[in-house]
């Protein structure tokens, strides 16, 4: 029973670790990260677009990684190079990426709402229906989608990248305080370019996740979960460690409300709300104030 | 002002959508060509399916609607210098408050009446709304893009709750029709609109249009929200109180985006229903930048967004209508990218002339 709460947790949580450990990155580089819904919309389509013909999900990661570049790259052009405001063109790369996923998806498939079965990573394909829970209940189970360690492990990688490399350190100084890295001869833009790209491509990977773990692409399947990951990013101050923690937490109480859906002891509804709750109080200050890197979402000089 | 700086102003100002709208026209020529059509013909199928028949038009005019109230939402907080991305949750609880007191009003109640009471329900709710991330911003430094996105959640989720285990009629998502309130159709004014969704709600939006540019333009309150929105720092200085002043806006601007739920609710459904603002919110933040925040000109941009949304359901049967949605996308990438850069060549253009003389 405990396991099979924990598996779910887990389960439940990847997509929100991709995604909280890639924003992490890229907050901590100054550049907001409104984008990882569309990150992870577009990684979820590309994925499955990569799977259906090659029939190989691998093939679909690689392509929802590089779903996640091109939008990425889209953002930091548009936020770096032309200076756009991050939160009107964050708002436009999530936009953009329903428009173009409904758009290939409706060309590649001929749907107005989601893709054939693609081939997908939980063990036995085509055996359960695509019930979308993937195998087994309990915790070695979790070992069939190879995407759920590897979900598992991006967050403490981030977290080394962050501390414990030059390459983490320069992302922290540019975000910090932009003028002193530059001065120090860090070259800014390339440093936020980098780290966009990356969190695009973790994103873009939990989208992955999502959309191999159910074998197919459902239209709007990201369904706020790059929402979601931000909010824990935010509860976690910006560090990939706590991120990851709050991810875990989101994660355990939908796992929770799934397995009370039927005593009605509590409406779902409320449960969703827990995130954006916690994350307003967090903001507020009231339990230890959440304090973002000093040049998020600045106009460079 | 002298002709010069007011042109190198309007030149600002329209440049960005103008180049927004070529990348826009480029990008749309490239989505038609990929699915082997001609981009001409596509073009004219939809300006016919939008600006060529009453039915079209009237259905422009519907969505144009309830988008002049989101864009002004984004207008006004962007005045005071304030994102407010919470729109569609504002805009939800102002179609959720008219239609409960539609419902809870008896069917007697003169049509006047009834109708300015869901309009102040819808304001009222949407400027509670707003004035939540107003107060966390103003007393506790909480960031108010991060609470308006949050609150969008926890504001749709509970209104679903509300319509789903309450108010809902069986088997739908959306409550009974309200007993009083209705606002007539555009076409009992003029018959040529019959059949569309178009309705007078659109005289009273645009009058919160005209209301706001003169709030906005012509009062002591508006100069210093405009002060604040240009330097907060000098304003604090000058004595303007940037706290409530930032309460205010944002409270103001999601009474606008409260408004636009009488579109709906009381002009066209008649009732409440789940996700009837799903996308308008984020597309205000579109309208409000290429209107480039000021009342009228989010008036026009309502106008084209609104005929790119329907324009999209004309073409649909050559082209994907998903098309438009792409296009939404490229148009804010494009002016968000376009306007600091204008401003740039623009103002290096003046400075190289003044140089050569």
């Amino acid at each position: 029973m405990i396991m099979a709460f924990l598996a779910q947790t887990i389960r439940i949580a990847i997509p929100y670790l991709f995604a909280a450990a890639g924003g992490t990155v890229a907050e901590r580089s100054g550049i907001i990260s409104l984008t990882l819904e569309g990150f992870m919309l577009t990684g979820a389509f590309t994925a499955a677009l990569g799977s259906w013909y090659s029939g190989s999900p691998w093939v679909g990661v690689l392509c929802a990684v590089a779903g996640g570049l091109v939008f990425g790259m889209i953002h930091a052009v548009a936020t770096i190079r032309f200076r756009a405001n991050q939160v009107v063109c964050g708002v436009a790369i999530n936009l953009l990426a329903i428009g173009v996923t409904r758009f290939f998806l409706e060309l590649a498939f001929d749907s107005a709402s989601n893709s054939p079965r693609v081939p997908g990573f939980s063990a036995g394909v085509g055996a359960n229906g695509g019930a979308g829970t993937g195998s087994g209940s309990a915790l070695p189970g979790l070992l069939h989608n190879p995407l759920i360690p590897i979900g598992l492990l991006a967050i403490p990688l981030v977290a080394w990248v962050l501390y414990r490399t030059p390459f983490g350190l320069r992302v922290r100084a540019v975000g910090e305080h932009p003028e002193a890295a530059a001065t120090l001869g860090v070259p800014v833009h390339r440093v936020r370019y980098m780290a966009v790209a990356v969190s695009g491509a973790l994103a873009a990977t939990g989208g992955a996740y999502l959309a191999l773990d159910q074998h197919q692409f459902t239209d709007g399947m990201s369904a706020g979960r790059g929402f979601i990951a931000l909010a824990a990013m935010i509860l976690g101050g910006w560090d990939p460690m706590r991120a990851g923690m709050a991810c875990l937490l989101f994660a355990a109480a939908e796992a929770l409300q799934i397995d009370l859906q039927g005593t009605q002891a509590l409406a779902s509804q409320f449960v969703q709300m827990i995130p954006y709750v916690l994350t307003i109080v967090a903001l507020m200050g009231l339990v230890g104030k959440a304090v973002p890197p000093a040049a998020l979402g600045k106009e460079e000089a | 002002m002298t002709a010069a700086t007011l042109r190198a102003r309007a030149e600002e100002a329209f440049l960005p959508p103008v180049v927004a709208l070529l990348i826009a026209l480029v990008a749309g020529d490239l989505l038609i060509l990929s699915v082997g059509q001609s981009p001409a013909s596509v073009f004219a199928m939809m300006l016919q399916g939008t600006w060529g028949n009453a039915y079209g038009l009237g259905q422009v005019l519907y969505k144009t609607t309830t988008l002049i109230c989101t864009g002004l939402c984004v207008s006004v907080g962007l005045r005071a210098g304030l994102f407010n991305i919470g729109g569609e949750g504002q805009l939800a609880a102002g179609g959720f408050a008219a239609a409960l007191t539609g419902l809870a009003l008896p069917a007697a109640t003169p049509s006047v009446i009834a109708v300015a009471l869901c309009v102040v329900a819808a304001v009222a709710a949407g400027g509670f709304t707003g004035w939540v991330p107003g107060v966390l911003r103003a007393r506790f430094g909480a960031h108010e893009v991060i609470t308006t996105i949050m609150l969008n959640f926890i504001i749709l989720a509970a209104l679903n709750w509300a319509i789903s285990t309450r108010l809902r009629v069986p088997e739908t998502l959306h409550t009974h029709d309200v007993r009083a309130g209705a606002v007539a159709p555009l076409a009992s004014v003029i018959p040529a609109f019959h059949g569309s969704a178009a309705n007078l709600s659109l005289v009273i939006v645009l009058a919160a249009a005209a209301l706001t540019g003169w709030y906005l333009f012509r009062t002591r309150g508006g100069y210093d929200l405009r002060a604040v929105g240009l330097q907060p720092e000098a304003a604090e200085y000058g004595g303007v109180r940037v706290g409530r002043v930032w309460t205010r806006a944002l409270t103001l601007s999601g009474a606008l985006a409260g408004l636009g739920g009488i579109n709906f609710v009381l002009g066209y459904k008649h009732y409440y229903e789940d996700g009837f603002a799903t996308g308008y919110g984020f597309l205000g933040i579109a309208v409000a930048l290429v209107g480039r925040n000021n009342p009228w000109g989010v008036v026009l941009a309502s106008l084209f967004f609104a005929t790119l949304s329907q324009g999209g359901l004309a073409i649909n049967a050559v082209v994907p209508r998903q098309m438009v949605d792409v296009l939404q996308g490229v148009v804010i990438i494009a002016v968000a990218a376009s306007v600091p850069e204008v401003r740039r060549v623009l103002r290096f253009g003046r400075w190289r002339s003044v140089r050569a003389r």
